[in-house]
């Protein structure tokens, strides 16, 4: 059985995104992590493109138009424009111990695989195989909030995460209805929006952006 | 007729949120924040009498979907949005004359005050998963800058933690509706109505029973974050302690409820395809683990609000086992459960927030003689307190009762854990409030008159509900919890 070549190409980006994913997770240098976030973005408006025209579902070109507007320009113009202004652009985090991360990553990812497996089986059509590698995405951003002590990585980590998931949505089920995934959007502008806000909140109260900082309300 | 009530129920706080946020810094704000908010609880109200009237009804296409359980948690947050504006308007007065707050802040606190209503109203009405979801995280959006008001290096690590932490748990919720989603897809086919709540409930039973449970997996931990269910409630604490008392107030007498709504259209859904009791073992399980975890946290406690948000987490940790337990009477004692819990604990913040600005202080051991300086504070923490540590003849106490007989009677072995655990946290709370009340004080006078009729309005309705129980209601909640299975 020859599989057809719109199938084989959204495979090619839905592993693009989990190496992007990997990619983000040992990158130090928060303008780089930005531009992966870019990418990132790019790569999943190329496949939910990919996904309409197959599908011929008109509502996802929609969808693939929203996705390059906010994830490839806005946001990532946004996050540029906040750390220039905070003065952050060429910092780096130190604290990251990347073999462990890689290889804890690699074990999640491993355990999403096997979570996903029952509904694999499932899915029909282009579908099959894709729903592992989405929750294996999410799974990846979720190990970098842990592992991030700056406030900004923490938030691309955050918005990498909404990515993975808009993955699961497109290439799983074939888009979430309109309403749905407008709602999605305006939801997260707005988180990007107030993350900015606390941004200089936080700079303004700590003079750093390091989390570290916040660790003082605990139960003892 | 319907969908002018509705509409109207949404409207009017968003006109609000819209007209705040023009007018937020007049000298008259805080009494359109309260108009609004009562003419909002007044549109709530002609909703309830006409569903119960009529029974369940589709809305707008089908978008909205009201029925017995969800416009009982409508009228509930409409009432307590309501007193709430009520109760703020002088205390955060007083907050700006002791110079926390700016004209500024409070132009942002009664704009988002609104906004905050109507995500939570949206959220309860909708009929369309995906929307529960977008309004879900909106509410968490319009209070996360509520929580920073004061702007202080806590109360921005509260701020930070709970946007983050819930930020994460609503995404793994979106997950769960996606794979909702994903099996609905296959027998509602494409499009939109394969999110809507009535059609998955015709076609529950031929949904996918493996992608269900994963489903009810991530969707009750995405909310479960939001409810405050242990281990994902360390945001709570700190965000009722830091933020404004007003907001304390509602996050924990309305936000929490409405969350717990999400979980229980999910429920609904997942125990008609899987036919087994996985949801209500699952949902019970972190219910009793949360009434545990909070019960033994209380007593180590030294801020007076970070004390009762842990009571919080103790009592939507009991709300959450009685709907696990399922059947009429638990999720008969459920719901009495969130009401009792929202009336009560929404009072005892309002006279905590009164008591905190009299001492200068959230820290107990320095709060003290409450009674010798002001009685009406003082008797309102101290009735609030009895009220929620469930003594007779309060309604707390008839609806834990119910949820303890309920359990006795189909899973004796969880019996003595609850016993054990309210008893702790009724000598954590009784043994540090009765110092507070009673004694020798150290309190200042006030510079504006505090607002203590929504205390005492909340408390007296929490008594008569204890004591008598209107037919009209009893019938309305029973119907209701039939809805749930």
């Amino acid at each position: 059985m020859t599989i057809p070549l719109s199938l084989q190409f959204i495979n090619l980006l839905a592993a693009l995104l989990l190496l992007i994913a990997f990619a983000m997770l040992a990158q130090r240098r928060i303008l780089s992590l930005i531009n992966l976030f870019a990418w990132q973005g790019a790569v999943l408006a190329l496949s939910t493109f990919v996904v309409a025209y197959t599908t011929s579902q008109h509502h996802l070109y929609y969808s693939a138009a929203l996705t390059l507007l906010l994830k490839v320009m806005v946001l990532p113009w946004l996050l540029h424009r906040l750390i220039h202004r905070l003065n952050v652009r060429w910092d780096v985090e130190t604290l990251l111990n990347i073999p462990t991360t890689m290889l804890a990553g690699l074990a999640l990812v491993i355990f999403a695989f096997n979570l996903a497996a029952p509904i694999s089986q499932l899915a029909q059509g282009i579908t099959r195989g894709l729903i592992g590698i989405a929750l294996a995405s999410v799974m990846l951003s979720l190990l970098m909030m842990l592992t991030r002590r700056k406030a900004v990585s923490q938030v691309v980590a955050f918005l990498s995460l909404e990515n993975g998931l808009f993955f699961a949505a497109t290439s799983a089920t074939q888009g979430m209805p309109l309403v749905v995934e407008l709602g999605i959007a305006l939801d997260v502008l707005v988180a990007t929006f107030i993350f900015g806000i606390f941004f200089f909140q936080i700079r303004e109260t700590f003079e750093s952006l390091d989390i570290t900082h916040m660790e003082k309300l605990k139960d003892d | 007729m319907i969908d002018l009530q509705l509409m109207a129920l949404l409207l009017i706080p968003l006109f609000g949120g819209g007209m705040l946020a023009v007018f937020g810094s007049r000298s008259w704000a805080a009494e359109l924040n309260s108009l609004m908010s009562g003419l909002t609880f007044l549109a709530s109200v002609a909703l309830t009498m006409r569903v119960i009237d009529s029974g369940p009804q589709v809305v707008f296409g089908e978008q909205f979907f009201i029925d017995q359980f969800n416009v009982f948690l409508v009228a509930l947050t409409a009432f307590v949005a309501f007193t709430t504006s009520l109760f703020s308007r002088p205390y955060m007065r007083i907050e700006q004359h002791h110079g926390k707050l700016s004209t500024g802040m409070l132009h942002l606190y009664y704009s988002m005050y609104q906004m905050f209503t109507f995500t939570m109203l949206v959220a309860l009405t909708t009929n369309n998963m995906g929307i529960i979801w977008v309004a879900m995280e909106a509410a968490t959006l319009t209070t996360v800058l509520l929580v920073s008001l004061y702007r202080t290096p806590s109360s921005l690590e509260a701020a930070w933690k709970y946007f983050i932490l819930c930020g994460v748990g609503i995404a793994l919720a979106l997950f769960g509706t996606i794979l909702l989603y994903f099996a609905a897809e296959r027998v509602l086919g494409e499009g939109g109505t394969a999110l809507l709540w009535t059609h998955l409930n015709q076609v529950k039973g031929e949904l996918e029973p493996t992608v269900l449970k994963l489903a009810f997996i991530f969707l009750l931990v995405g909310y479960g974050t939001k409810i405050g269910l242990v281990p994902l409630h360390s945001w709570l604490p700190d965000a009722h302690a830091e933020g404004p008392t007003p907001v304390s107030a509602v996050l924990s007498g309305l936000l929490l409820n409405v969350a717990l709504c999400a979980v229980m259209r999910s429920k609904v859904l997942v125990d008609g395809s899987l036919k087994t009791h996985f949801a209500g073992n699952l949902m019970m399980g972190f219910g009793l683990l949360s009434v545990v975890v909070a019960a033994l946290f209380l007593s180590r406690q030294k801020d007076i609000k970070r004390m009762f948000a842990y009571s919080s987490i103790e009592h939507m940790g009991l709300i959450t086992f009685a709907f696990g337990m399922g059947g009429p009477v638990a999720n008969f004692a459920g719901m009495l459960h969130m009401t009792m819990h929202s009336l009560t604990k929404s009072a005892i913040f309002f006279a905590v927030g009164h008591a905190a600005q009299k001492a200068g202080t959230q820290q107990m051991e320095r709060i003290r003689g409450l009674l010798q300086v002001s009685p009406t504070v003082g008797w309102g923490l101290a009735l609030g307190t009895f009220a929620i540590l469930g003594m007779p003849p309060f309604g707390v106490f008839a609806s834990e009762f119910l949820i303890i007989t309920t359990a006795m009677h189909e899973y004796p072995w969880t019996t003595p854990i609850l016993l054990a655990a309210l008893g702790i946290a009724f000598a954590a709370i009784f043994g540090k409030i009765q110092p507070i009340v009673f004694g020798e004080t150290t309190a200042k006078p006030l510079p504006h008159p505090p607002a203590l009729i929504p205390v005492f309005v909340h408390l007296l309705l929490v008594l008569i509900l204890g004591l008598y129980m209107p037919p009209y209601l009893a019938n309305w909640y029973r119907q209701a919890a039939a809805l749930l299975g």
